[in-house]
């Protein structure tokens, strides 16, 4: 089965995309790999290693996609691409070319290239690029219809702005880097330990760092103060992961001590790329010849912890360390709703097109028609008589006219392209953000985690998604594995499990008087525990084996943690698996408790008796095997193999004849224990002969020093040693549901979402976490596909397309429309069928059945093909999409999918990184979408349509005009007007209303799931709301224009007065159309547009104050008539008594969900307040809550 | 137009935040704004508030247009168009060689008052299809120089009225094109006093025109565009000028061109004797003049009475039929029970 999986990644046809996999693998190559640890139940082992001294580099999961690019690293780097590091000698090493100095700078810009960079960088928006053309364009002479001033008004302000606000977070990071390159460590230097800043430090240098110090750069161990050369570091800044990790000294170095005797030699490593989990070098040192790997080298960022010292020499540097150079910015993603509006965008334009051949068309006709009259008309005045020759003046023929007025009409009409709408949009998102982070019902508590924005421009999609992908563990339970139960040579013990009263305080061990206690206690089965503590028995032998594998068979690390009692310590599990801590947990309260690890033994404390055992070799966790194991030389001189790994491959290796009831007992075993939703791992044994033992030694030595294919050779150790093992048992690990996640499923399925489960589980714990997370009840029909042929798959899926048409027409005939209910479909598919659905014709017809079923669960899939699930319903559905995992497997799914959240929880920040959006409950994923979503959505929708708006009616204004100055652009409202108004005049009250407005309170969104919907339907905003909306804006717009210019047609008014009426007309008139739809009026929102409004009679004051200009004075004499304020009441009032009329008419005739529900709160409020008073009058109420 | 209870939803959630906070020092203080639960207001559309808003507007614009079409109707005004007539029989096949010709171009007409006027009667002339706010018209002049003497030269948008061998002030084509056409008005052969003073803007006179700026090289170029300027005044007491200077917004334009300060009666006859000399024939642009009286509204023009009467009738039709509708709604039920209807369907149904 899983062979089928393997070739099909290896084959390089990955079930995704070419531009995901390049995307994907340049962020987090690392994280595809370390995913299979995940997926198959817990083996997370990384880059951990007990060898002495050469530690293979064995990469986890190195297949797939990555292989290609991984295989290199398993070749002799050659002279050309390696990077030549001679230990202790900086000026050697940076003599032939200088490698990167150690200072950092994350700052973008120095005084200096600030202005050019910053330009530069601002002008990479096409917003802005179109601003500056047309703003170059009104600098012609012949084009220059704006003042100068007038014209880079908006964009000075703009870019003003933007360069402010990016001098101020450049400014920080420069503080910060200052901060950072000055910082010191201990260089060695003339012989001795010096201190020095760490931006002076070289490639070359040896470096020491003291415990609990923050590593300068990436430095290759070379001694630690542990004999056998462990250095325990903690990741948290690079990666998130708080737990210790472990990293080696080579044995040939781990004894010089640079003080006494020189040390000389050469390191030859790769270049410097970002792969934090992947190093590949070797070192040339007394003549010998070491390999290196990642377990060797310690990264910049990380810290030195449970170590007194570490030596080490710097490889990589500064800018060239792996830290920096994953130092990028959040993917970006363009929101639905903004690529719909670029389309509307687009009709802008053509319309603006038509607009600007319509002037210059009718002003060639013009000048056709008085092409004999032009000399002596007053106005036109074609030639030049001041000079003796007499010329055309400023006239260059029929032709160029017309085109001149072409681009001058551009000029005029530019803001139809709502330009000002792509910021307004960005300071809305900003604002949404900010509440978004600051709501308290999307903080995580238990962690004091709050949620995350890490894109900011998507916040829209959230109110549209249709479908949401989870990943089970991390996501929808807590991955906080607890111990629960085990079957142990074909008993299942799973029975009692209280404590026992006096055993409260679970499994102590005295050791030279101290006590030493787990951290964590399990509960114990009691008949197990007495079990446990007798030897002679056959099944207390088994016991015994079977918990000397748990504590054995791991790469836990102990580690003693002082209390404030002396005498007693605790054992502090530290590992990259929460399933392997939990296992030594359960092994230690049954009094197996691991006590030390170095790397060459573990101490075993068992039953009060201290047990040595060698670490023999230990073959790592890896996707093909799905297993690991570790060779124990025991304390009787017997050598042991000890195996624990997923049921699926370790039957496999088991021999069945040993004990076949064994078997057949635990295997019915695992089946129950997954069915109860429990991660399962199979454990086994064998003794090993001493001519066995001898064999695997030298093969394993030998593979171990290869320098050439070194992974697949201990593989192939591996697979030699790991077979026909006798069973011990099985464990059982419980990986609680996080709180409120069925609720959240049921909030989740009433707002019409489907949400899909992609685990790496068996399909019983997939079925079984669906039930009890109420994705599946027991009145779906359930339709299983896992097939092992690509022929299977298709006959499963045409039986489960047939079976879907006739579960749909029946429901159809019985119950119609509320019918539907009945018959959910839920759809099982493991991840083998997928390698031969995904990317394959069968592709379709998996789409056609999944969109009819209401759950999709998809268990033992690979990270890939996550990925692979979320773009076949991404692309065909064409439906929103929402990607939500905790774990580097879900990274790729996270990218994939229209929006992407990480849930910040134990298994580190790759998904984080990865993500859109971070919380730390998978139950805020109701409140996300259901409340900020919807709010999110309506708000950018109306704000969309009302730029547009907005813009278009300014336009249409001018436009008009036009028509009646034949045709030459000149505009009555000022220039300054006319640039202001998108800036000031009606700008604040649109994003205050974009940023604050609700349509309805978050309690009902809550209570009726189903609103959701109307984002899901694209209600807010769609082709028909665009062109309804341009339909209300040309009949405003002849409003606004026509009823000044009927009114004062033959009458003695000058161009600014009247212009001076219709800057306001339009104004006030676009203020009262967003006051007429706003939802809920906050004073913020009243002083916005109020307050819009007297700004800009404050503004045209201003401009009419000003004698250079020629409407000097304009407005107060207009402004002093009667009719002004007559028309101002006119235009206001008939510009939007049609759509007060349509409102209303949809409102009585066609209400929808929202007006309905807005309605219902309107009258429970009024009812509850009722209530309340009557309720309160006889008796004290107690708080509800 | 609607409800204007502040209420907000903060109720319970809020009070259970604030006494959790007392608890749990990690959980921020409760802030109204963060949550977004500001107290608001909630405007719904409710039928009384529909049909409150439709009668509020009938009841303002439907006297407000009453009285202005009143106030249109009383104002009198006699428009006379004499681009025409003022044409010499012999001259009318080529009416511009006839404007360019240095003939006498005096011409007597008369006008009757149809109905008492009462001073001060404007006098208007009125220019059609002058685009007076064509572009390259609008443009070509310097209030810079119209200002101060200083910026005499601030000659470069005035192009291309700008110098001649010598600037010119006031420049560019707005001046050059000043009106010269000029009346004089006898009644019974009693010279009736054409007051000509203040007819321009104050502001225009006292900021925008300098008292200490003169014409100078005016008209003296190949091509005479219109009236002459006396070179000893001022540019501030140049009231025709800065009548004229103040470019109409629309082809159809009148500009004042002084007052009567006399009552006219009914039936009376005037005589205009006009000096005919501005040149529209060469873009067949008419003349006319007007005599007018005004109202608080300005002059005669019916549109905007009209236009309220409509919009006001409307809004009191709209009313109507919404209360006919509510009034029939309320019989057969509740509005309440009509709500809880439509959202028992509405939400339970569709589930």
């Amino acid at each position: 089965m899983d062979l089928n999986l393997n070739s099909q990644f290896e084959s390089g046809n990955s079930p995704l995309p070419d531009f995901i996999r390049n995307s994907s693998s340049q962020r987090s190559t690392s994280s595809i790999q370390s995913i299979y640890s995940k997926t198959s139940g817990g083996h997370a082992v990384r880059e951990v290693g007990f060898e002495l001294g050469s530690k293979p580099s064995v990469r986890h999961g190195s297949r797939g996609a990555d292989s290609e690019r991984f295989s290199s690293s398993y070749k002799e780097i050659n002279d050309q691409d390696a990077r030549l590091v001679y230990i202790n000698d900086p000026e050697k090493t940076n003599g032939k070319f200088e490698f990167a100095r150690n200072s950092i700078r994350t700052g973008k810009y120095s005084i200096l290239t600030f202005l050019p960079r910053n330009l530069f960088e601002q002008f990479h928006r096409v917003a802005y690029i179109y601003f500056l053309a047309i703003a170059i364009l009104n600098q012609l002479p012949q084009l220059a219809v704006f003042g100068r001033g007038a014209s880079i008004l908006p964009l000075a302000i703009v870019l003003f702005v933007t360069a402010v606000k990016d001098a101020y977070e450049d400014f920080r990071r420069h503080r910060s880097d200052k901060i950072e390159n000055n910082r010191l460590a201990w260089v060695f230097v003339n012989d001795q330990f010096q201190q020095k800043k760490w931006k002076d430090l070289r490639v070359g240098e040896i470096i020491k760092v003291s415990a609990n110090e923050s590593l300068p750069s990436d430095m290759v161990l070379l001694s630690t103060s542990d004999t056998t050369g462990v250095a325990y570091i903690q990741t948290t800044n690079l990666d998130g992961e708080s737990n210790l990790k472990t990293r080696y000294a080579k044995q040939e170095t781990q004894m010089k001590n640079p003080e006494k005797e020189k040390i000389s030699g050469l390191i030859k490593c790769e270049k410097p790329n970002r792969n934090i989990y992947g190093f590949q070098a070797n070192m040339e040192i007394d003549g010998k010849r070491v390999s290196l790997g990642p377990s060797n080298i310690i990264l910049r960022g990380c810290e030195l912890k449970n170590t007194n010292w570490a030596l080490g020499i710097a490889v990589y540097a500064g800018r060239e360390t792996k830290a920096m150079l994953n130092n990028s910015g959040a993917p970006s993603k363009r929101s639905r709703l903004e690529t719909k509006m670029n389309q509307e965008i687009i009709y802008l334009s053509i319309f603006l097109v038509i607009l600007c051949t319509i002037v210059s068309v009718c002003h060639g006709v013009w000048l056709r028609l008085h092409k004999d009259d032009l000399v002596l008309m007053q106005f036109y005045r074609k030639k030049d008589y001041s000079k003796p020759k007499v010329k055309d003046y400023n006239y260059y023929g029929w032709g160029m006219e017309i085109f001149f007025v072409f681009l001058m009409s551009v000029i005029v009409f530019q803001i139809m392209i709502p330009i000002s709408l792509y910021i307004s949009m960005e300071l809305v998102r900003v604002g949404q953000a900010y509440f978004m982070i600051r709501d308290d019902r999307m903080l995580d508590e238990a962690s004091n985690s709050r949620f995350q924005c890490r894109a900011l421009n998507i916040n829209e999609d959230l109110g549209q998604i249709k479908y949401v992908f989870s990943d089970k563990t991390g996501t929808l339970t807590e991955n906080k594995m607890e111990f629960h139960c085990a079957s142990i040579g074909g008993v299942d013990y799973s029975g009692g499990k209280a404590l026992a009263e006096d055993e409260q305080t679970g499994y102590l061990a005295r050791v030279d008087g101290q006590v030493f206690r787990p951290k964590m206690k399990v509960k114990v089965d009691p008949e197990l525990l007495s079990l446990s503590k007798q030897k002679q028995t056959d099944e207390g032998r088994h016991v015994h084996d079977f918990f000397i594998a748990l504590a054995a068979c791991n790469t836990i690390v102990p580690l003693t943690v002082e209390t404030s009692d002396p005498a007693l310590k605790l054992i502090d599990y530290q590992g990259e698996s929460p399933d392997e801590q939990a296992l030594v947990y359960a092994a230690a309260a049954y009094g197996f408790m691991l006590i030390e690890r170095t790397s060459g033994h573990i101490v075993i404390d068992i039953q009060g008796e201290k047990q040595r055992y060698n670490v023999l070799g230990l073959h790592e966790f890896d996707s093909d095997r799905k297993r690991m194991s570790v060779i124990l030389g025991c304390p009787d001189n017997t050598f042991k193999v000890f195996v624990k790994g997923a049921d699926t491959t370790m039957f496999s290796v088991i021999d069945q004849s040993l004990n076949s009831n064994v078997v057949k007992a635990t295997e019915d075993h695992l089946h129950f224990y997954s069915s109860k939703g429990l991660r399962t791992l199979v454990v086994g044994m064998r003794d090993l002969s001493a001519s066995e033992f001898e064999q695997w030694q030298s093969s394993y030595e030998k593979a171990s020093t290869a320098l050439m294919g070194r992974a697949s050779l201990l593989r192939k150790v591996a697979y030699n040693i790991e077979n026909s093992l006798s069973i011990l048992g099985a464990s059982a690990i419980e990986d609680k549901l996080q709180q409120g996640v069925p609720e959240a499923i049921e909030s989740l399925r009433n707002a019409g979402i489907k949400v899909w489960v992609l685990t790496g589980d068996k399909q019983e714990t997939a079925i079984s976490i669906g039930h009890s997370s109420k994705l599946l009840t027991s009145k779906m029909t359930q339709i299983v596909v896992n097939n092992i042929s690509k022929e299977s798959c298709k006959k499963s899926l045409e039986d489960a397309l047939l079976m879907c048409k006739k579960l749909t027409i029946a429901s159809d005939a019985t119950g119609g429309g509320s019918g539907s209910r009945m018959t959910e479909i839920a759809l099982t598919i493991d991840g083998t069928s997928l390698v031969h659905i995904l990317d394959t014709e069968l592709e379709e017809q998996l789409f056609e059945v999944a969109s009819k079923c209401t759950v999709v669960l998809c268990c033992r899939v690979a990270p890939l093909q996550k990925a692979g699930i979320v773009a076949l319903m991404k692309n065909r559905a064409n439906e929103m999409t929402l990607a939500i995992g905790d774990g580097a497997n879900d990274v790729s799914m996270i990218q994939m999918a229209d929006v992407g959240i990480g849930i910040s929880g134990q298994e580190g920040r790759q998904a984080v990184m990865a993500s859109d959006f971070a919380m730390g409950q998978f139950r805020f994923l109701v409140p996300l979408l259901l409340v900020h979503g919807h709010w999110n959505y309506q708000r950018m929708s109306y704000m969309i349509l009302y730029n547009f708006y907005r813009n278009s009616v300014f336009v249409l204004v001018l436009f008009w005009y036009t028509l009646f100055t034949s045709f030459t652009l000149t505009t009555a409202i000022t220039d300054w007007s006319s640039m202001l108004y998108s800036v000031i005049y009606t700008s604040f009250p649109t994003i205050v209303v974009g940023i604050l407005d609700k349509d309805l309170s978050r309690t009902t969104l809550l209570r009726y799931p189903q609103l959701y919907g109307t984002g899901q339907r694209q209600e807010s905003y769609n082709a028909k709301l665009f062109w309804v909306t341009i339909l209300d804006t040309l009949w405003q717009s002849i409003a606004a224009f026509f009823v000044p210019l009927i009114a004062y047609w033959g009458s003695d008014v000058d161009g600014s007065s009247i212009g001076d009426l219709w800057t306001i007309a339009v104004v006030i008139m676009v203020n009262l159309h967003l006051a007429m739809d706003v939802f809920r009026w906050y004073w913020i929102t009243h002083a916005a547009i109020w307050g819009s409004i007297v700004a800009t009679f404050i503004c045209v004051m201003v401009i009419d104050a000003l004698p250079s200009l020629p409407g000097y004075w304009a407005f107060f004499h207009i402004a002093g008539t009667e009719l002004f304020w007559a028309c101002l009441l006119g235009i206001t009032i008939a510009a939007l008594v049609p759509r007060f009329v349509v409102k209303i008419l949809i409102q009585y005739f066609g209400p929808d969900d929202i007006q309905i529900a807005r309605e219902a709160e309107k009258v429970e409020n009024s009812r509850e307040s009722r209530d309340a008073e009557i309720e309160m009058n006889p008796i004290f109420h107690p708080p509800r809550r | 137009m609607n409800s204007n209870t502040p209420s907000s939803s903060a109720g319970g959630i809020g009070s259970a935040d604030t006494t959790g906070a007392r608890r749990n020092s990690k959980r921020p203080k409760y802030s109204r704004f963060t949550q977004q639960e500001l107290p608001a207001c909630k405007p719904i559309l409710t039928p009384k508030w529909v049909i409150s808003a439709f009668l509020l507007v009938s009841i303002v614009f439907i006297p407000i247009g009453v009285v202005s079409l009143y106030a249109s109707r009383d104002v009198v005004e006699i428009v006379h168009r004499y681009d025409t007539d003022c044409i010499p029989a012999d001259a009318r096949n080529d009416k511009v060689g006839f404007i360019q010709s240095p003939r006498v171009k005096t011409c007597n007409r008369t006008l009757r008052v149809p109905k008492y006027m009462k001073k001060p009667i404007y006098i208007y002339y009125q220019l059609d299809n002058f685009y007076q706010n064509h572009r390259r018209y609008v443009k070509s002049r310097s209030d810079q120089q119209l200002r101060k003497t200083g910026s005499e030269n601030d000659t470069s948008a005035c192009k291309p009225e700008d110098n001649n061998g010598m600037t010119i002030v006031p420049c560019g084509l707005v001046a050059w094109s000043l009106f010269n056409d000029t009346y004089n008005f006898t009644r019974n052969n009693q010279l009736l006093a054409i007051n000509k003073r203040g007819i321009s803007w104050k502001s225009d006179r006292d900021h925008k025109f300098g008292k200490d700026v003169y014409p100078k090289n005016f008209q003296n170029s190949t091509l005479i565009g219109g009236a002459h300027l006396d070179p000893l005044k001022p540019l501030s007491e140049q009231e025709d000028l800065i009548v004229w200077m103040r470019t109409a917004a629309l082809p159809t334009f009148r500009k004042l061109y002084g007052k009567i300060e006399t009552d006219l009666q009914a039936g009376d006859f005037i005589n205009v004797t006009l000096e005919n000399n501005y040149n529209t024939y060469s873009f067949d642009g008419k003349k006319k003049l007007v005599l007018s009286t005004t109202s608080w509204l300005g002059g005669k023009n019916d549109f905007l009475g009209k236009a309220y009467l409509t919009v006001g009738g409307l809004c009191f039709f709209l009313a109507t039929w919404r209360s006919i509708i509510f009034v029939m709604e309320s019989e057969s039920r509740s509005l309440n029970k009509l709500l809880t209807d439509i959202l028992v369907n509405a939400f339970l149904g569709t589930t």
